[in-house]
């Protein structure tokens, strides 16, 4: 058991240098508080677990003054009480530490850009809203925000529960049909900070990640600027052909690339799917194989998806992912 | 009457009288306690090695990253299966067996009350095992979790009938668990020896009755919740369908304001074992007989007070949660003074290191740690960063195993002479010790860190570029460690069953009121119903019991006793065996299982049941019926 406090000090280290994903790499306002309580926490309650385990050893090897007589009762009797009183104050501590953390987060700023975030079986929608519906657009599996700026996300859900989770920024929220819970993300720094679903939420719960890609506001401009535009025309006559074969097969029925005819609304929104850092949330880096090999096998890669087997030759696989990776 | 006899006569009435002849029917017809129990121990135990079996499932699987082991729906089945068989048909189960065989014996009397419905509540809890274990074997199990969150469980999105059959498994054991902790309640209310008065009640025995007396609260609540999932989906009642009024979270409400109690269901029997393990090998009476009788009570009471924190993540108003943070952490404080009492008892008495004390000081060892993570995930934002992570399957493993399965097993070891006259081994007893405690601190310590690394729970894979693989097969190579101990453990006991040393009636010297018959207790229990003075009137009483006489032998007959002073107040008939409640169980089942398919079920279903019923209660003009 003494190891206990190693691991724990050498997992410290380890989260330190790396973790896209993790608690101890807290890069956002929230989960910086969060941290400060979370090792606070563990501080005490370690020092908690080696007094009482050192309590238990020195009973067991304790050798002389075992009479039992009325003496040592009354100084047992002293010692018990002594630590339920201690035992009392360190639960006020810890749970007075645990309310201000949780004044603290309720003492954000206001936030300056709202985002529409819903969860689907398996993958992530975001909706940047805008009083000027013209100016809002929709894009999946990866969140772009300007980094120090605080961020509103409304969550909803259009089936199942599931749960907004990207730790190196802030806790978690589920998002639950029938209801809208909202969480503000703030970070700190810029980066690329993975996030992935938290409550299970069915066949491929394992593979609901999504990215937040915290960057300057200028770059953050730039981006959201592209992402209002229309879908890129093909340049090649490779592209060409995968478009046509896009509106031509099923694909255009359930997704929408805007300023074409494919206004599908049961998948993510491929616009710009080019510039995404990956695809099918989070399972592979998005590369023009990969996306040949998605829409070649998506029942292989990610079993039970909601996106079916299209029967296409080799040719037009190329073409359509040529036209998919022309996306950006 | 038993006055004039001599005990070797007296011996042969009561045999008569109690005993269970051989053969197939009589052995369906029993209500002996001992029996009962023993099959239910059987049983619990053989869905242990299952479910454990389907942890070493998920750890193959969790090995490595992107494994194609297990599909994601068997994955998500055996994750359901493990959770559900582990918590409804091991950790409740195994509880009440050790109820229903120690209670009448450490109380002094003959028979658990009510008898026949223990006979039924048995066949039940078998039936719910098998039809959830059979539903497996035709992959046809639930996928949907072991707490069946809607709507991934309801109508819309709950393929098959698999959470039909979820659902139903949970009737099953509600049902066997509610007639148990009835039993239980009046068996120590009202069948108590003569003088054991409240303040003299063994400590396993009040864990048992503040357990009972949960059971009773918490079980009406899951069995609404699994009775209107259920009505959702075999007959379109809305009760959780937001777009027709419903609300999902009212699944969770109901369902934790039963699953957080069922968690003291499970600790506060092992809290027993470990204060009558941690006496008897401390040589001395436990300390703070009276603190740990009112730490036990009030973790009863806290225990209905924080199921929300199981739902922190879900939106709560800020006021509520603020409740929840602090009512939670306060149950830290009966689970304080129930270690701190056990300490100053090892502390004042001379330890003697047998294998039920190592396993209680395994317990404490990681209770302790398991409690603390238990304070750590009660505070809101704490939980937000670990809930649904493998930081809360580290800690809820360091409660139910750490906290219960340790002690369960010292208890095994302690009263397994008791239970078959032959002593487990204490060379094996110290491996299987050994290797389970290490085996689990090194299985599951890592998993806090997991957590805070970021790896949600009930994945069946992870990718490889996340840094997880390194800690999951090292997880993965301790569950075998673990495993080993299980081995060795299950070897100990088959091998003490057949040809272990014989014990004697008291072979750890203990000072409770089972150790003052022989073992394994003759049918009928106690030759004559003992009279107490003490806590422990073995030790006080080393040589001979003063004993009652005056119960006829020609009946079942047992003392009835008054609640707070256990004064004799009559002479209570108790029920022969019978073959009805057998009956009954099989008609019960043929209605339960039948409403998975149609709503019909219940209808029709109902009519055998009424029969059986009316066999069951039918006076047959024996005294034992009519007095």
């Amino acid at each position: 058991m003494k190891s206990t406090s190693a691991f724990l000090l050498l997992a410290l280290l380890v989260s330190g240098c790396s973790g896209a994903q993790s608690v101890l790499n807290a890069e956002g306002h929230a989960a910086i508080e969060l941290r400060t309580l979370i090792l606070g926490t563990i501080l005490v309650c370690a020092a908690v677990w080696l007094v009482v385990t050192m309590a238990l050893v020195s009973a067991l090897v304790r050798r002389s003054d075992r009479d039992g007589g009325a003496v040592s009762e009354r100084k047992a009797a002293a010692a018990v009480s002594g630590a339920v009183g201690a035992t009392v104050l360190v639960i006020t501590g810890l749970t007075i530490a645990s309310f201000y953390t949780t004044r603290a987060l309720s003492e954000a700023p206001t936030p300056e850009l709202t985002i529409d975030v819903t969860a689907q079986q398996w993958w992530w929608q975001f909706n940047y809203v805008d009083q000027n519906s013209a100016r809002a657009f929709v894009v999946a599996n990866e969140l772009h925000i300007p980094v120090g700026k605080a961020v509103r996300l409304r969550l909803k859900s259009s089936d199942v529960i599931h749960s907004f989770w990207v730790p190196s920024l802030a806790g978690k929220q589920d998002l639950i049909p029938g209801r809208e819970n909202s969480l503000t993300l703030q970070a700190e720094r810029p980066g690329i900070y993975r996030g992935q679903c938290a409550e299970f939420c069915g066949l491929q719960h394992s593979h609901m990640a999504l990215f937040v890609i915290a960057e300057a506001q200028a770059d953050y401009e730039r981006w959201a600027e592209r992402q209002r535009g229309a879908g890129a025309e093909p340049t090649e006559p490779e592209m060409v052909a995968g478009k046509a074969l896009f509106m031509a097969r099923q694909c255009a029925a359930c997704h929408t690339i805007r300023g074409t005819r494919a206004a599908g609304a049961t998948g993510p929104d491929l616009t710009h799917i080019g510039s995404r850092r990956t695809i099918a949330a989070g399972l592979l880096e998005n590369t023009r194989g990969s996306l040949a090999a998605w829409i070649a096998d998506p029942q292989t890669l990610k079993p039970g998806n909601n996106m079916p087997l299209v029967p296409l030759t080799s040719d037009e696989l190329r073409q359509l992912a040529a036209y998919m990776e022309n996306l950006q | 009457m038993d006055d004039g006899l001599d005990d070797a006569e007296l011996e042969r009435h009561l045999l008569q009288r109690w005993e269970t002849p051989h053969g197939v029917w009589n052995a369906l017809a029993t209500v002996d306690h001992k029996i009962i129990a023993r099959r239910y121990l059987v049983t619990a135990f053989v869905f242990l090695i299952l479910g454990g079996l389907l942890a070493v499932a998920m750890r193959i699987q969790l090995a490595q990253p992107e494994a194609r082991i297990l599909d994601p729906d068997r994955y998500n089945q055996i994750f359901t299966m493990h959770g559900s068989t582990m918590m409804f048909l091991f950790a409740v189960p195994v509880m009440e067996a050790m109820a229903i065989y120690l209670v009448p014996l450490m109380v002094g009397t003959r028979n658990i009350a009510f008898p026949r419905l223990n006979a039924y509540s048995y066949w039940i809890i078998l039936v719910g095992g098998l039809l959830l274990w059979i539903s497996f074997a035709l992959d046809a199990a639930p996928d949907v979790g072991w707490f069946a969150y809607v709507p991934l469980s309801g109508p819309e999105y709950g393929s098959g009938k698999r959470a039909d059959i979820w659902a139903q498994m949970i009737t099953f054991t509600e049902l066997s668990a509610l007639a148990v902790a009835v039993e239980i309640v009046v068996t120590v209310f009202k069948q108590r020896a003569p003088g054991m008065s409240l303040d003299r009640i063994p400590l396993l025995v009040w864990s048992m009755l503040v357990m009972a007396f949960i059971v009773i609260m918490a079980m009406p609540a899951i069995m609404f919740a699994s009775s209107t999932l259920i009505l959702d989906r075999l007959v379109e009642t809305q009760f959780y369908n937001p777009a027709a009024g419903g609300d999902v979270l009212l699944w969770q409400h109901v369902f934790w304001f039963f699953g957080h109690p069922e968690v003291y269901i499970i600790f506060l029997p092992a809290a027993g074992m470990a204060s009558t393990i941690v006496a008897t090998f401390s040589r001395r009476t436990i300390f703070g007989y009276l603190p740990l009788v009112m730490a036990f009570i009030a973790t009863g009471v806290l225990a209905f007070g924080l199921w929300v924190h199981h739902m922190f993540v879900v939106g709560l108003p800020r006021l509520g949660e603020g409740f929840f943070t602090a009512s939670s952490m306060a149950i830290a404080v009966p689970a304080g003074i129930q270690i701190f009492c056990w300490l100053a008892t090892l502390w004042l008495g001379r330890p003697v290191f047998a294998t039920p004390l190592l396993f209680v000081i395994g317990f404490i060892v990681t209770f302790v740690i398991g409690g603390l993570t238990g304070v750590m995930v009660a505070s809101v934002p704490f939980d937000t960063q670990v809930h649904d992570t493998y930081f809360v399957v580290a800690h809820f493993h360091y409660v139910l195993v750490g906290g219960a399965v340790f002690p369960l097993l010292g208890a095994i070891y302690y009263w397994f002479p008791k239970m078959t006259g032959r002593m487990m081994s204490e060379r094996l007893g110290r491996w299987a010790f050994g290797l389970i405690f290490l085996g689990f601190n090194l299985t599951f310590f890592p998993m806090h860190i997991l957590g805070l690394l970021g790896m949600p729970r009930r994945v069946y894979t992870y990718q490889p570029e996340l840094p997880w693989a390194g800690l999951n097969l090292f997880i993965s190579l301790s569950a075998l460690l673990l495993v080993s101990g299980f081995v060795v453990f299950f070897i100990d006991v088959l091998r003490a069953w057949r040809s272990g040393e014989p014990a004697g009636p008291n072979p750890w010297k203990a000072g409770t009121l089972e150790w003052a018959t022989s073992s394994p207790p003759p049918a009928y229990n106690f030759r004559r119903i003992p009279v107490v003075d003490a806590c422990n009137p073995l030790w006080v009483h080393p040589d001979e019991l003063a004993v009652t006489t005056g119960l006829r032998v020609d009946r079942r007959e047992l003392i009835a006793s008054s609640v707070v002073e256990a004064l004799p107040q009559a002479r209570e008939s108790s029920p022969r065996d019978s073959i009805w409640p057998f009956w009954a169980a099989i008609a019960t089942s043929i209605m339960l299982i039948g409403s998975i398919f149609t709503p019909w079920a219940v209808v029709w279903g109902s009519i055998p049941i009424a029969v059986t019923l009316i066999g069951w209660f039918w006076p047959k003009g024996t005294a034992e019926d009519t007095s």
